[in-house]
């Protein structure tokens, strides 16, 4: 155990119809070298053994990928620090005798399911829009190597998949805007040739749903970019932007 | 919103470029001023741009508007700690409040010279050919006597200029333009456009009260 | 006679899979229809295989523990996937993919399984590609390949580190337009408490709501557990928080026989400990073995003096390092197989070698592959008599390229930048090959049951290859429960729906009431965690990367005080009807603290060091492969499937013995 002393000003919220409140919790014997997530877990820890109810928070993979973790931290989505989830975000970016304040992503998109867990399975419905090639499983398709890609296609088609559905885009987004994260899946399709036959449609369906699910729009403040722990770009979602009005001007 | 943003900026040249003008203030200058003021309320092919321009004003402000709705529905609970500061400008984010206070802008701005121009009293002059026109050169000049004014007009023209910073290249990326090698070429137009454009023109209300 | 029946289809090797497929029973269309199936887990056996069996007209339900289906843990595989394709022309062939597969699994995997996995590995890829999976291509737009974890040939095809999260979406992208047609209805945030055994065969589950906290019956002709692996029985691993194994588990209290519980793989290259908060450990990718040393001090004094932070290792002269994986093993140097590197840390550190506080680490080095890539770089950039300076900043350039995301991963965890200072890593538990026994057929001794991927006993034996544990995923999910599961459910055609207000269903959905009651009403004082990590501490000591019977014999005595202790005393807050991470995970444990013990007892039965199972009993005690592990293949040859007697601790072993009709036994060298 380290020797931090920190203040942590935390939501709480017992259930989605709940109002929900800031509290505030001293922490000590803090390390740097913990992750927040451990930090926190030391946090419930003491709670569980006073007979309190621990802080709900959603965590899987504790290595930057799986995409669960999704904290609003001192006012950024996984807290300061570029590239990194909150699992990924070490104390030792914190000095001793800070406050933190930690929140969850808030969207209309994504509702409070407690403290600062939220349901993202928006994103699951915009995925299955369209997110996806038609192509049934069939050991008898065309060989991987029949139809060559370029590889600089083969290597943005990549930089947009790496999107780990986090939502940190929507949850920094002043808009609560959720383009960046469908960009990310559209662009990736557009760019390959197996992506390209049912593309138009793929971009109709994929917005329509992101609109129905209550999202913002998006007027390019940018700050995603700059907070998504992938470091997906912009240009996607000029991509989108580009597949989505030539599909508008273009469908019968 | 792209579409029509790019519009207005087209306009905003055309505009500048013709009320630059004003800046000469010799009797020959204001003649010409007129002149120009008439054509432009005149000539058929610029009557049917203006019902463009109307149409483009009108809708910007109300897309803008309905957007702007949806964004604040979009996150009924606010966080309770921002630093917004961290990832994106602050006149990115406020795009419909600077848009707001140009549209209040406008009103006031054409209330006077565009209003009055079309349908108010205002004394007229007469061209070389000796034909009456209206005096649209004195009414601006007689505004622009009244210091509070010339304050009003040059504040504005910082809101343009952050207005334009950041819609400029907005507008390309809404319309999925961007690309490595010109988007920075674009921003930089950009960047140059926003803080040209309000210069000049809030060099005009200046100019006049100096040499009124 | 062994209750087992693997039923392995007649034929020679290369034939089985062929002729398995023309003989099976199949569904017609519009019977598919009447038919549900549910899948537990959506990593790559469980959304491949729910999504495949969803186009092919079965009614499936999906249900995943997480928040969404994209998140199982497939997605942090960082390698690659296997598949013989032979694209790079260096000899690759099904066969030789086989064979490398059932020689890294030192001889203790079924040969016919592991020929059809081979068979179909090619099919995967293409598979893959057609669904937009952008793997890593060369300029000419082709497919690119590397080699990987101590095979011959470059087999492995990538996207970058993220090869996992790239097939995992590929697959979830499948599953998610089933969902959009709604041919699969997908329950995420549900937790499998139960499985529920109707005349014998599987029927449906018992699932816990983890938003609502509502138990909830789910009825199907058959069920397929697409679970993963147990590797979080030892707390610490390179596992998901969430990974755990009590689907499996429950399985196996119903009757479906435990495979080989002991074979765990233990990862060489993870981060080491940092302190007692560590909540999980992270996996450094294999493939930084490529280019990196492993070292430790050849002198105590100088482990010592780094330990207590009075020397660095940059200070260390090259003279009294010890290169011990090179010194060893000179054939296959830092790339012999993942067992071999893990026992080998493990023993210098033992011995008093070890560099970090703790002294549970080594050094991984790139200073000399720094060199060598900048001596190159200077030569391709025609830099005349470069300085050292020079030569360092190119190298790093190079090797930043390579592995840049690894370093910036490692930096951020540790704190301390790798190109400056050797990275320190240590074995980690990583994967286990154990589990649910299957059929060829993938059916568990539970008709109607099936386990996929991770969840079954599978097809690596004793130790896992790189790159494998994808290409068995998907190949499962995607190219043999297709199939397979038709020959099971031909006889379900006129069963109707399953009613789930039978006894059955009542008495299974009461033992999981009773359970939550129990957590919640226990007058407890520790949390969950403190018997996890003192189960974790047990097993890693006793039941890790070296094992003795002695030892396992301690351990589950220890293991039995643990569990008897967390029933007395585990404190769980909150209530049963909402979202309780608490009460989640104390289901988990109480599991995991039943399976812990068996897999001691497993250990303890085997008499033999194979693959990922060392008994420091059994290693050579002279000649050339001196300390190296001793397989017995005269008496232990054979998969031992656990039955479960009604208790913890009480189970009968059965064993199917495996016959080798391809591929001659030998003791794997790598020296």
């Amino acid at each position: 155990m380290g020797n931090m002393k920190l203040t942590l000003k935390i939501w709480r919220q017992n259930g989605p119809n709940d109002q929900g409140k800031m509290v505030s919790y001293p922490v000590n014997n803090v390390s740097e070298d913990m992750s927040f997530l451990e930090m926190l877990d030391v946090l419930n820890d003491d709670l569980v053994r006073k007979g309190e109810d621990p802080i709900a928070f959603d965590h899987d993979c504790r290595e930057g990928i799986c995409g669960s973790c999704s904290l609003f931290i001192n006012g950024e989505a996984h807290g300061p620090g570029r590239l990194i989830t909150t699992c990924q975000l070490h104390m030792r970016k914190f000095k001793d005798g800070d406050t933190i304040h930690v929140e969850p992503w808030r969207a209309e998109a994504f509702p409070v399911i407690k403290d600062l867990a939220v349901n993202r399975s928006a994103f699951d419905r915009i995925q299955a829009a369209g997110g996806f090639v038609t192509v049934n499983t069939s050991g008898n398709l065309v060989d991987g190597n029949a139809v060559p890609i370029p590889k600089d296609d083969a290597d943005k088609a990549f930089d947009a998949a790496t999107c780990i559905g986090c939502g940190a885009c929507v949850a920094t987004c002043v808009n609560s805007s959720a383009m960046l994260f469908v960009a990310a899946k559209v662009s990736q399709f557009a760019l390959l040739p197996q992506g390209k036959p049912e593309a138009k449609r793929r971009v109709l369906a994929m917005v329509e749903q992101m609109d129905k699910e209550g999202f913002g729009n998006c007027s390019n403040t940018g700050a995603c970019e700059v907070e998504c722990p992938k470091g997906i770009s912009l240009e996607h979602i000029a991509r989108m932007n580009r597949e989505y009005l030539a599909a508008s001007v273009t469908k019968e | 919103m792209a579409l029509t943003g790019l519009f207005l900026s087209i306009f905003l040249i055309t505009h500048l470029a013709g009320n630059l003008q004003l800046l000469d203030m010799s009797p020959e200058g204001q003649q010409k001023f007129n002149e120009y003021a008439r054509f432009m309320t005149t000539f058929p092919l610029v009557k049917v741009v203006s019902y463009l321009l109307y149409f483009s004003i009108l809708f910007h402000a109300f897309d803008g508007f309905l957007l702007t709705i949806q964004n604040r529905k979009a996150r009924p609970v606010k966080y309770a700690y921002e630093k917004p500061g961290a990832n994106s400008a602050w006149y990115a984010r406020q795009m419909a409040l600077l848009g707001t206070l140009i549209l209040v802008f406008l009103v006031i701005h054409m209330k006077h010279f565009w209003y009055e121009m079309h349908w108010g009293d205002i004394p007229t002059v007469t061209d070389t050919s000796g034909k009456p026109m209206k005096d649209l050169y004195s009414v601006v000049a007689a505004a622009f006597t009244q210091l509070w004014y010339v304050a009003l007009y040059v504040v504005m023209m910082g809101v343009l200029a952050f207005h334009l910073l950041h819609g400029f290249q907005s507008a390309f990326q809404s319309l999925g333009l961007n690309h490595p090698r010109y988007t920075p070429i674009i921003k930089n137009v950009g960047v140059f456009f926003a803080v040209v454009v309000p210069i000049f023109f809030a060099l005009i209300p200046v100019w006049m009260f100096i040499n009124a | 006679m062994s209750k087992l029946d693997s039923k392995i289809p007649p034929g020679p090797i290369d034939k089985k899979w062929t002729y398995h497929k023309g003989h099976m029973r199949i569904v017609a269309p519009a019977n598919k229809r009447r038919i549900d199936v549910i899948v537990v887990g959506t990593g790559l056996a469980g959304a491949s295989a729910a999504a495949s069996l969803a186009e092919m007209g079965y009614n499936v339900k999906a249900f995943c523990f997480q928040d969404s289906a994209r998140r199982a843990h497939s997605i942090a595989a960082q390698g690659g996937i296997n598949a013989a394709k032979n694209y790079q022309n260096d000899g690759d062939s099904t066969y030789r993919l086989f064979y490398d597969t059932v020689k890294g699994g030192d001889y203790r995997a079924r040969e016919a399984n592991v020929y059809r996995l081979a068979e179909v590995s090619a099919n995967i890829i293409d598979q893959c590609v057609a669904q937009g999976v952008p793997f890593a291509r060369d300029y000419g737009g082709l497919l690119d390949n590397r080699s990987f974890g101590g095979v011959q040939v470059s087999r492995t095809f990538y996207a970058r580190g993220q090869t996992g999260q790239q097939l995992l979406l590929g697959a979830y992208s499948a599953l998610m337009r089933q969902v959009g047609k709604g041919t699969v209805r997908m329950y995420d945030r549900h937790e499998m408490l139960d499985v529920v055994i109707v005349d014998g065969k599987a029927r449906g589950i018992i699932a816990r709501n983890l938003i609502t906290g509502e138990i909830e019956r789910h009825g199907a002709h058959a069920v397929l557990l697409c679970t993963g692996g147990y590797g979080n029985v030892f707390f610490l691993s390179t596992n998901a928080m969430g990974s755990n194994v009590t689907a499996a588990w429950k399985a196996h209290k119903r009757g479906a026989f435990f495979g080989n519980p002991c074979y765990t793989q233990i990862h060489p290259t993870c981060i080491p400990v940092s302190g007692t908060h560590q909540s999980k450990l992270t996996l450094m990718s294999e493939s930084l073995r490529n280019d990196g040393r492993i070292w430790v001090p050849a002198k105590l004094e100088d482990a010592k003096a780094i330990r207590e932070g009075k020397k660095k290792g940059s200070d260390i002269p090259e003279a009294d390092r010890d290169y011990y994986l090179e010194r060893r093993y000179p054939a296959f140097g830092n790339l012999v197989p993942r067992d071999v590197a893990s026992r080998a840390a493990k023993e210098r550190c033992d011995a008093g070698y070890g560099v970090n506080k703790t002294g549970e680490a080594v050094y991984l080095d790139f200073s000399a592959a720094i060199e060598r890539y900048g001596k190159l770089q200077a030569n391709v950039l025609k830099i005349e008599n470069p300085s050292k300076e020079k030569i360092t900043e190119l190298g790093r350039a190079v090797v930043s390229e390579k592995y840049g995301n690894l370093f910036d991963m490692y930096e951020n965890i540790v704190g301390e930048n790798p190109y400056d200072h050797a990275m320190k890593i240590y074995p980690a538990v990583h994967y286990t090959m154990g589990g649910l026994w299957v059929d060829y057929n993938l059916q568990t001794t539970v008709p109607g049951l099936f386990a996929l991927g991770e969840a079954n006993f599978s097809d690596h034996g004793a130790n896992r290859l790189g790159a494998s544990a994808l290409m068995q995923g998907l190949a499962d999910g995607y190219f043999v429960i297709p199939y397979t599961v038709g020959d099971y459910l031909a006889d379900d055609i006129r069963t109707g729906p399953i009613d789930t207000k039978r006894a059955e269903f009542d008495a299974a959905e009461k033992e999981v009431k009773d359970r939550i009651d129990h957590f919640l009403s226990n007058k407890g004082t520790k949390p969950v965690d403190d018997f996890h990590r003192a189960l974790g501490k047990v097993m890693w000591d006793k039941c890790g990367m070296a094992r003795n019977a002695e030892g396992l014999k301690q351990a589950i005595q220890e293991i039995r005080a643990i569990r008897a202790d967390f029933w007395q005393n585990v404190r769980v807050p909150g209530k049963a009807d909402g979202f309780n991470q608490e009460l989640e995970k104390a289901g988990r444990v109480a599991d995991f603290l039943e399976l812990g013990e068996l897999m001691c007892l497993d250990a303890l039965d085997r008499n033999e060091s194979c693959g990922g199972h060392f008994r420091e009993e059994y290693s050579e005690t002279e000649g050339p492969q001196q300390g190296e592990a001793k397989r017995d293949d005269e008496n232990y040859a054979y998969v031992a499937a656990w039955e479960w007697l009604g208790e913890a601790g009480k189970a009968q072993l059965h064993k199917e013995p495996l016959t080798f009709e391809e591929v001659k036994l030998t003791q794997r060298s790598y020296k």
